[in-house]
């Protein structure tokens, strides 16, 4: 397809994407070509910190999925640059020759990171901040850099810092002006955030001017020098003051080109075919540097290129947010003017400032350490609103919750979506969850700063309960699936490991049993284990009591015992003076009361393996006796159930996953209400999950029926391996069937064309083939020499138990 | 009244069998004491949890912390506080390492 007659978007940034949007959300026909001389899709560049910092792999910043372009008739030109326009004629020529035509195009070429003409500014090891590409050169220069400088202490230059920080790289900003963000804040604010970023661990170095790049023989880069003479060590340098705009395609094609490329206030430029939108366009002699105009912009661009003359930009009001976890820093308009309001506390490190103009209207407003209120002051100073009381209006800021926000407030600014088009999203649009309305509307999407709004919002129109994201490290609040993508990303095998790379796990430490989890499944068992890690029961293999002591649960398939097995069991409890002894609601016998030092020797006494009572993980099979004994029994349920335990055995898993297999829908083995139950019928089996008797009574939801045993024993394990690698930690198999649903859970398991289930049960078998099968073998092998004894006391001396039967040599006698 | 000359420095065991960010207690003139090892260093710490007397030294270990493996309480090793918590909090003792010895001191 030519585009003769149609829209022609060069650029596929941000602004190239967002004019597709807005173009086709007015003419799902107007044929559309965009083309990006980068060979991804568009992607996301404000989340690039986020890359950076490993918070976030590439594949999850592409803005749109490649089918999204094919849906909506976009042809998608990858990785050509368009080398000249002529706008008269309609017709523009690509790189490799070839010319589209178009009736109208919209220049979105962006910026190039600003690079000042120094000495040395070429040298290897000195980079943009700009590209994914770039962050991938950071992110792999860090590993044999120890000292990193980054040139220039604004928004980016900060995420920057902040990024490289996270890969263990000594930091120091260095920046021109006497304060950072200087854009941004005033001077009362800067000073509050300077300690915040030196608290990272960056040092930040004010009124440097740097004049050279210094390097060793090697050619790569060593120190930055400054203009007062001194000099700042650095082996890894980023630089990061600033953009210029992409005018040379502009300027070749006769357009008018000042710093960026000149556009009136219906986005066009100089020629009535062409329009110009984001970074590279220059509007009332503004060029604006971030994402959030883009969005105001292309929507005027929209219309003007589907021909209304109508729409009008007038400009916008400058927003920004810091991306860097552990401060809240929010920022709209103007910094300083004719009067300003300021709430601060020094010592919380807190700084609340509106700034009014001269006709008392909000003019800007600055916000670090408490962000409360930010969307209501943000939407103030953009609508340019006249404001009675400043301080009363700082006051109900704070009190502010997104209920009192306007419906045309923007919520997300990265996706420019404002209160409205949420609540439409679930008013009109039906949608009945946080993520629904997330994938719907893109708000939240972004860097993910509004998210916890948007869920409120979410809330506020279901008229339900406010929806927490599933943070499985809440104090760095990263979620499983950030975790799992960086675990998989940088092929970590530890919690040490992922903690270095990305903080989770440092601060409360109590997310770190769901990040040996983590790690272990990703894995697949061929983790690197570490016992800090662990709740005390995965370090000693036994359930912690109130009073201090151990609960003992050996392995007793099925509930299928012996009387040789009971003598043994009866001995040992016996000898040891165990307390109690009682019979387990899984049809197990547990010996309560064990003093941690004799753990191992019970355990070698026994002879038995561990039955994993004590972890999140694969527990018991509960059985009825079936076809061996039953006169009702259809189904031969302790042969079932004892293979099912067999093949599962030994596996960790999200929450404890508690098993039952009935010879009949009479249910004596309670299989309607385990996390997965398997029901003889008549000619078949049953597959139930998701059932609970807890806390909670649920009825497992019936999976599907199949013919034979070993089928169903299959999808029970094809299911378990779904559950482990989707569930949130502690999340039992009844919240996550409820969470995602029946049918995306048939859709993994059942559906086995699309070829899923085989990947599954692959895993599964490589995952399984790895477990541990009886962690209480470490009797004889202990990861530390006191892992089952205190400072002052010993493990009990293993005795093997034929000894123990011959009893111990009297007095001198052989 | 001198600190320095209250109290005595009494060896507990091997330093080398408190584990990286685990614990491990000792039992030192009828006081239950536990003791950590962190990034900086040795703690040590009364070992029963006020609460409902669990044993601190099973509990994880994070950011200067333990959390009780009973119920979830969670003390500054540092200064015993209980974070978050208005009640008592633990004694602290002083504890060192020399010579691959550890040593406690009692008040």
């Amino acid at each position: 397809m030519s585009a003769a007659g149609g829209i022609l978007v060069v650029g596929g940034g941000i602004a190239g994407q967002a004019v597709c949007e807005e173009v086709r959300r007015r003419d799902a026909d107007v044929p559309l070509t965009m083309v990006c001389g980068e060979s991804t899709a568009p992607y996301d560049r404000v989340r690039l910190s986020h890359l950076l910092a490993g918070e976030a792999n590439a594949e999850e910043l592409t803005l749109r999925p490649d089918d999204w372009y094919a849906d909506r008739g976009v042809e998608l030109v990858l990785g050509r640059e368009v080398v000249a326009l002529d706008p008269e004629a309609g017709v523009c020529e690509l790189d490799d020759g070839r010319e589209l035509h178009f009736e109208r195009a919209a220049l979105c070429t962006g910026s190039d990171p600003l690079l000042p003409p120094l000495p040395g500014i070429d040298l290897p090891g000195v980079h943009a901040f700009r590209t994914p590409e770039d962050c991938a050169a950071i992110a792999a220069g860090t590993a044999d850099a120890r000292r990193a400088v980054v040139i220039g202490g604004g928004l980016l230059g900060l995420e920057a810092a902040y990024g490289l920080v996270q890969h263990g790289v000594h930091v120091a900003v260095v920046h021109l002006v006497d304060r950072l963000m200087e854009r941004q804040l005033d001077a009362a604010a800067a000073a509050l955030l300077l300690p915040a970023i030196e608290a990272l661990g960056v040092r930040v170095l004010l009124e440097r001017q740097t004049t050279e790049l210094c390097a060793e023989a090697d050619g790569r880069v060593t120190a930055v020098r400054f203009a007062d003479g001194t000099e700042e060590q650095a082996d890894l340098v980023v630089v990061s003051i600033g953009i210029r705009p992409r005018v040379e395609l502009a300027r070749d094609a006769g357009l008018e080109v000042a710093r960026g490329i000149v556009v009136d206030d219906a986005l066009q430029t100089s020629h009535e075919r062409v329009v110009a939108v984001g970074e590279c366009a220059e509007h009332r002699s503004v060029v604006h540097g971030i994402v959030a105009p883009i969005h105001e912009q292309t929507a005027v661009a929209a219309e003007t290129l589907l021909g209304a003359r109508d729409a009008v930009y007038t400009g916008s009001i400058p927003s920004a947010k810091l991306k860097v976890m552990g401060i809240d820093l929010v920022t709209a308009g103007a910094a300083e003017g004719a009067r300003a309001v300021v709430a601060a506390d020094d010592a919380a490190g807190t700084y609340r400032k509106v700034i009014l103009d001269s006709d008392g209207r909000a003019a800007g407003a600055v916000l670090l350490g408490d962000t409360r209120g930010h969307e209501l002051l943000t939407d103030l100073v953009k609508r340019g609103e006249a404001v009675e009381d400043a301080l009363a209006l700082l006051v109900e800021a704070s009190a502010a919750t997104p209920a009192d926000l306007p419906d045309a407030a923007q919520v997300c600014n990265c996706n420019g979506v404002c209160k409205g088009e949420i609540l439409d999203a679930v008013r009109v649009d039906g949608c009945a969850s946080g993520r629904e309305v997330m994938a719907r509307t893109r708000a939240g999407t972004g860097c993910g700063s509004c998210r916890s709004t948007v869920l409120d919002l979410v809330a506020l129109a279901t008229g339900g309960a406010s929806e927490e994201p599933a943070y499985l490290c809440p104090c760095r609040q990263q979620t499983r699936e950030q975790l799992a993508a960086l675990v998989r990303e940088r092929e970590l095998s530890s919690v040490s490991e992922l903690t270095g790379a990305c903080g989770a796990g440092r601060d409360c430490g109590a997310c770190k049993p769901g990040l040996a989890y983590l790690v272990s499944e990703v894995a697949a068992n061929r983790h690197r284990e570490e016992r800090h890690a662990r709740y005390i029961n995965d370090r000693v293999h036994a359930n912690i009591q109130n009073d201090g002591t151990f609960s003992v649960i050996p392995r007793i398939r099925g509930g299928v015992t012996t009387p040789q097995e009971l003598r043994r069991i009866a001995d040992v409890a016996e000898r040891h003076e165990v307390p109690m002894v009682k019979i387990t609601g899984g049809q197990r016998i547990d010996l309560l009361g064990i003093r941690k030092e004799a753990l191992p020797q019970v355990w070698e006494e026994l002879g038995m393996p561990s039955g994993h009572a004590y972890a999140k993980a694969v527990r018991t099979v509960k059985t009825c006796v079936g076809t061996d004994f039953c006169r009702f029994g259809l189904g031969d349920a302790i042969g079932v159930g004892i293979e099912l335990e067999r093949r599962m055995e030994g596996l960790y898993t999200p929450a404890k996953v508690k098993s039952a297999v009935t010879g009949c829908p009479r249910n004596c083995a309670e299989a309607y209400v385990k996390d997965i139950g398997l029901v003889a019928i008549e000619g078949g089996w049953e597959i139930y999950v998701g059932g609970a008797a807890g806390s909670r009574v649920r009825k497992g939801d019936l999976l599907t029926t199949v013919e034979s045993g070993e089928q169903a024993i299959e999808l029970a394990l094809t299911f378990l391996q779904h559950y482990r690698e989707q569930g949130d930690y502690l999340e039992r198999t009844y919240d996550y069937v409820e969470r995602v649903g029946l049918d995306a859970i048939r859709a993994a398991v059942l559906a086995e064309e699309g070829g899923e289930p085989a990947r599954l049960r692959e895993r599964f078998a490589i995952a399984k083939a790895a477990a541990d099968p009886d962690p209480w073998l470490e009797r004889h092998d202990p990861v530390h020499p006191k892992q089952f004894a205190e400072l002052d006391t010993e493990p009990e001396p293993l005795t093997p138990i034929d000894a123990v039967l011959v009893g111990p040599p009297t007095g001198g006698a052989r | 009244m001198s600190a320095l000359a209250d109290g005595a420095w009494v060896a507990i065991g091997r330093a080398a069998d408190v584990p990286l960010w685990e614990g491990r207690r000792v039992t030192v003139a009828g006081r239950r004491v536990a003791i950590f090892r962190t990034e900086d260093g040795l703690h040590a710490v009364s070992a029963d949890c006020p609460h409902a007397g669990g044993p601190l030294q099973d509990g994880l270990v994070a950011d200067g912390c333990v959390t009780c493996p009973l119920h979830g309480r969670r003390f500054d090793l540092r200064s015993g506080d209980w974070i978050g918590g208005a009640d008592d909090g633990l004694t602290v003792y002083e504890v060192h390492e020399r010579a691959g010895e550890l040593h406690l001191r009692l008040p």
